[in-house]
Parts: structure tokens; C-alpha cells; sequence
């Protein structure tokens, strides 16, 4: 009995932490890419759009892997999306009450989630064959995944293009801003250069 | 006469210096997923540039006719996801009735591109720019396909190229795709000038 229970939470912590790095969306599967690049120029965005992204995600695998026994394979994506556009309006109106700075930099990119392929992929592949535990799980650890790696990025990113983080000066006063890390340049070349980098790392720990 | 050169503007500007890809990073995935080949990237190319100028169009007709006079903004991004799906079915029904020479080079992408952020997108930023005419949310919307597919052609063209060239170890397949496409961001942030807003 308590084995059991035991793998049964060896499977969930291995849900919850395969997202962090072993299968992170951005640095080891590459899917949903277009944030990572858009809103990374500094990391406040980042970090809004990587907890909007968290909230979605999660909201729309727990509605998923509830209504997997019913979804039709033909109607499938449909359902998926329709799912993930009710909770990015909710996430989106929210933003625009609460933080309307914030509302205003991410612009087109909140309601852009809907068509994330991160969340459609973890509906596809995961939410809609496992249990609501598991799913909620494997939703926080790729949302996770997923925000940890803007962050990094709009870290890079932040501290190259303008000498500060989080709008606090961090560089010596020597340092020359570098503007093109804010331009689409930047970001990727930037994220191109990690992607290197997380496979360098990869090989090591293999080998 | 001004309103053919206004149109023809906007147009050249989504397809050089707005270009969807290289300044507002839509479309990445398939960017960096189907680039491997010409032939099958511009076939993706021509199906999306279909598609965006089909639900560009669609979507700004039921925000402008049916949601903003209900006052159903609300729904908006609901009803864009209904109808862009919509379209793509009904573009794919067609060309597969129609056209089936056609449907073999671009109907394997039609599924795929529903999800793709290019459509949406044109869709929201349509919305953003506040467009009044119907006849620029086609021009509009059409660039921005034909400037999504210049993009992965000019992509594809080089990494044909690439490989036969000698690429470090780690960089190879997506890191180096995605540096090759800062540099081509960077060239063409030399159209940027050419027209004013």
C-alpha cells in the first residue's frame, strides 16, 4: 500500500518537474516560440506573460482532462481552442483592470495565446489522457518551463539593451547599452545562442 | 489615385517593413518547422497567405457589422477563433473539390495553419489598428500573407544551403535557423525608413 502511494508521487514529481528542463517547451521541444521572441525585452512583461500563460494553461487542462471522456476525435482541436480562448479572455480582461501599463506593452500578444501551440500541444498530449491531478501538474510544470526560460531570455536581454534589471541599474558605469538586443535582432539572436547553449548542456549530462 | 497609393503602401509596408515574422515574431513555429525545403515552404506560404486574406476579411466583417453595433466585444476572440477555423475548413474543402493539383501541395498545411499565430494576428491587429474600410483590410491582410511567404522562401532558400556548411556541433537545426533569422530581421530593418506611417 504505501509503495503504491509512493509511485504514485514518484510519477507525479516527475510530471511536475519533466516541464523545468527535460522537457522544456522552449529550450529542448521548441514550441511556442513566438513569445519567447516578442515579449521578452525586458522582464517584467516576461513574467506577466509567463504567469498569464501559467493561469491559461492550467484553467484550460483541468475544463480538458474533465471533458476528455466526451470530446469527439473529429471536434477535438475545436473544443481545445474554444477552452483556451474563454480562459485567455478572462486572463486578457483581468490584465487590462488590474495592470493597465502592463495591458498596454503586451498588446496583441495576451489574446496571441490562444494560438500557442504550448497549450494545445500539453491539451493534445497530456490533459486529454490523464487525470485532472496529473494534468494540473504537468500544466504548472511546463508553465513553469516556460516562464523560467522568458525570464532568462528577457533577463539577457534586459540587462545588454539598457544596463538594468527590473529597472534597477545592475551594469558598472563603463558599460555601453547595446540597443540592438532590444530590437527583433536580439531576440533571435539571443534565443538562438541559448538554444546552443541548453544543447551543450544537454550532451554533458548525458555523456 | 491617393487611395491607390495609400493602399499600395500599405501593402508594400506589411510585406518589407512590418513583416510579420521578422518584426512581431508571428508565425515563429511553423517558420522554423516547415523551412527546410522551397518547395514545400512556399506551398505553406500560398496556403496561409489564402487563409489570412480570407479571415482577415471574414473577422473584420463580423467585428465591424455584428460585434461592435451588440456591443459583444467580449466574445471577440471567440468568435475569431470560430470563424478562422471556419474558413480553414472551407478553404480546404474547396481546393480539395476544385483544384486537386493544388490541394497536394498546400492541403497537408491547411489543418496545421488554423493554429498558426500569423492568422490571428492579422486578425487582432487589424482590430488594434482600427481599419474603417473594407477594401485595406483586404490589401492589409493579403500582405501579410504574401510577406509570411517571401519570409520562409528567402529561409528555406538559405538553409538548403546551410546544409552543406560546416555548422558547430551544437548549433545545428533550430539555434542556427533562429540566428540566421536575427540577421535577416537586421536586414530588413533597412526597409524601415522607406515609409512613413
Amino acid at each position: 500500500m504505501s509503495s503504491e502511494v509512493e509511485s504514485k508521487t514518484g510519477v507525479y514529481k516527475e510530471t511536475l518537474l519533466a516541464g523545468l528542463w527535460k522537457e522544456n517547451p522552449t529550450f529542448r521541444m521548441l514550441i511556442g516560440m513566438c513569445p519567447p521572441l516578442a515579449v521578452t525585452t525586458a522582464v517584467k512583461p516576461a513574467l506577466t506573460m509567463g504567469l498569464s500563460v501559467i493561469f491559461v494553461l492550467v484553467c484550460s487542462s483541468i475544463v480538458v482532462s474533465m471533458m476528455r471522456n466526451l470530446l469527439k476525435p473529429h471536434l477535438r482541436i475545436i473544443m481545445f481552442t474554444l477552452t483556451i480562448a474563454t480562459f485567455v479572455t478572462i486572463c486578457d480582461l483581468f490584465l487590462r483592470a488590474y495592470t493597465p501599463a502592463m495591458s498596454e506593452i503586451l498588446g496583441a500578444y495576451v489574446p496571441l495565446i490562444i494560438v500557442n501551440c504550448l497549450i494545445i500541444f500539453r491539451a493534445e498530449a497530456c490533459a486529454s489522457k490523464c487525470g485532472v491531478v496529473v494534468s494540473v501538474l504537468d500544466a504548472i510544470g511546463m508553465g513553469g518551463g516556460f516562464t523560467i526560460a522568458l525570464c532568462i531570455l528577457a533577463g539577457i536581454r534586459e540587462v545588454l539593451a539598457s544596463g538594468r534589471l527590473f529597472g534597477i541599474e545592475v551594469m558598472p558605469s563603463g558599460f555601453v547599452p547595446c540597443l540592438a538586443m532590444q530590437m527583433p535582432v536580439g531576440a533571435f539572436v539571443t534565443l538562438g545562442l541559448l538554444l546552443g547553449l541548453a544543447n551543450v548542456l544537454t550532451r554533458k549530462k548525458g555523456a | 489615385m491617393d487611395r491607390l497609393s495609400v493602399l499600395l503602401m500599405g501593402f508594400l509596408s506589411m510585406v518589407l517593413v512590418n513583416n510579420f515574422v521578422f518584426t512581431k515574431f508571428l508565425g515563429t513555429c511553423p517558420y522554423l518547422g516547415v523551412s527546410g525545403r522551397l518547395d514545400s515552404a512556399f506551398g505553406m506560404g500560398l496556403a496561409v497567405t489564402f487563409v489570412t486574406a480570407l479571415s482577415g476579411t471574414l473577422t473584420w466583417v463580423v467585428d465591424f457589422y455584428i460585434l461592435t453595433p451588440l456591443g459583444l466585444e467580449i466574445t471577440r476572440y471567440i468568435c475569431y477563433i470560430v470563424i478562422i477555423a471556419g474558413a480553414v475548413q472551407l478553404v480546404e474543402m474547396y481546393v480539395r473539390r476544385f483544384f486537386p493539383s493544388l490541394y497536394d501541395v498546400f492541403g497537408i498545411f491547411l489543418p496545421l495553419i488554423s493554429t498558426n499565430c500569423v492568422i490571428l494576428g492579422i486578425c487582432l491587429f487589424i482590430d488594434i489598428w482600427g481599419t474603417d474600410n473594407i477594401l485595406e483590410v483586404v490589401v492589409l491582410s493579403a500582405g501579410v500573407g504574401i510577406g509570411f511567404t517571401v519570409a520562409i522562401c528567402i529561409m528555406a532558400g538559405i538553409r538548403e544551403s546551410l546544409q552543406l556548411a560546416d555548422v558547430p556541433e551544437c548549433l545545428k537545426g533550430a539555434p542556427i535557423t533562429l540566428i540566421t533569422a536575427g540577421l535577416l530581421a537586421m536586414a530588413f530593418m533597412g526597409f524601415a525608413g522607406m515609409i512613413k506611417a
